[in-house]
């Protein structure tokens, strides 16, 4: 098979496994993609980690500490993907820490109050959803397989995160605010989330068929299942331009790029202090691989 | 190491194919797999495997093309139109006593 015939293939929906020939540029872009959604689901714990103290009940502890173990372990899982295409974790992970590597714009940002906490478990989560089924028919068939289970405990976070918006928004009028402005906080990032909306024809990640849909159709269908169930709870999207046309099609203000890319590269407000918590964890936690693998040795 | 693991959804159903761990050795590979695999009771067995273990045959050349074992090789349709037609019977069958 030569590099076109396999584009064909992948294009046709045929699926790779880990022993098979594959393209260098295919294998290059699966690890850089891969390793980023390994990366964000790493650093997305971060912003709710903050919060397990301060969850106002030991229900609501666990269910946010449940989260942070399963948002932990599909970081653990993706690594092992990438691994097997030939970059070790402790790579990933040196990349990550030093800012070589990127992570999703969304875990650069404070988590100001629990509000905050509702609407990064409820819509982030969903907005995260929506990517991750479309990589169900990935063409790396081990990422693709990963997936399901992944997808399955988000699931479980969308939940838990519109429990904690719908029990704000039944209580008090301070209660209501605190989802309001930590909806206001994060409209921008939501919207910015999905990507500039590149045509599929010229994004490389859609021609390898490693991801399944374009970054506007993913908004799209973000802000089809989503604004209805905000505006039911009496909430209001901070964007004045947010109407659905008459052909179905959601229009809005032009997300702030910029902004995205900013962040991204490693300017966030958050992203130095989190690198640098990361950083930290894994020098004092160094001692405990050592052992691990002394006594299995 | 390197083990694949594959799970057991519920009683008598396949096992499948879910994913791989790497860990030191099979003690933490079954804890690893057990964390990764059957935190919420999703299944009810898993097999975790050390990768090199596995034996992989995927080599199906057909050079006889015997299609006498495939769905493929037996043609029944212009066949059974034929024996309708000399038995007397009208397509689409139909009993004629």
């Amino acid at each position: 098979m030569n590099e076109q015939e396999f584009l064909e293939y992948v294009q046709a929906g045929g699926q790779v496994e880990v022993e098979d020939w594959m393209p260098d540029e295919y294998r290059a872009k699966l690890i850089k993609f891969i390793e980023m959604h390994g990366n964000s689901e790493l650093m997305g714990v971060l912003p709710e980690r903050e919060w397990i103290l301060r969850a106002p009940t030991l229900q609501r502890k666990l269910a946010l500490t449940a989260k942070v173990q399963d948002e932990v372990g599909h970081s653990q899982l993706i690594y092992r993907v990438v691994e097997d295409l030939g970059k070790p974790r402790e790579q990933c992970l040196a990349d990550l820490i030093s800012g070589k590597a990127k992570f999703h714009n969304v875990f650069h940002y404070p988590t100001k109050t629990w509000g905050d906490v509702g609407v990064i478990a409820w819509l982030v989560d969903a907005a995260a959803i929506i990517s991750q089924k479309a990589l169900l028919k990935c063409s790396y068939a081990p990422y693709a397989r990963i997936m399901k289970k992944i997808c399955w405990e988000e699931s479980f976070h969308i939940l838990h995160g519109r429990d904690v918006i719908l029990t704000l928004m039944n209580g008090t009028d301070e209660q209501r605010e605190l989802v309001q402005e930590a909806l206001d906080r994060w409209w921008g990032p939501l919207m910015q989330f999905h990507g500039n909306p590149i045509p599929a024809e010229d994004d490389p990640v859609v021609q390898w068929r490693i991801k399944t849909q374009g970054n506007e159709e993913a908004r799209q269908q973000f802000l089809d299942g989503y604004v209805p169930q905000i505006w039911e709870l009496g909430l209001t999207v901070p964007d004045p331009k947010l109407r659905k046309s008459d052909e179905g099609v959601w229009e809005y203000t032009e997300p702030d790029w910029d902004e995205l890319k900013h962040v991204v590269t490693g300017h966030g407000p958050r992203t130095a202090e989190r690198l640098e918590f990361r950083r930290i964890s894994r020098e004092e936690t160094e001692w405990v691989r050592k052992v691990v693998l002394a006594e299995a040795a | 190491m390197i083990y694949e693991v594959f799970r057991q959804e519920r009683k008598g159903v396949a096992f499948e194919h879910a994913g791989s761990v790497a860990a030191p050795d099979e003690a933490f590979a079954r804890a690893y797999a057990h964390e990764q695999y059957g935190r919420r009771g999703e299944s009810v067995a898993l097999w975790v495997v050390p990768r090199g273990s596995i034996l992989e045959v995927e080599d199906f050349v057909d050079e006889l093309n015997k299609n006498y074992h495939r769905v493929d090789g037996y043609s029944l349709k212009a066949k059974l139109k034929e024996a309708r037609e000399r038995a007397g019977v009208p397509a689409g069958g139909g009993n004629t006593r």
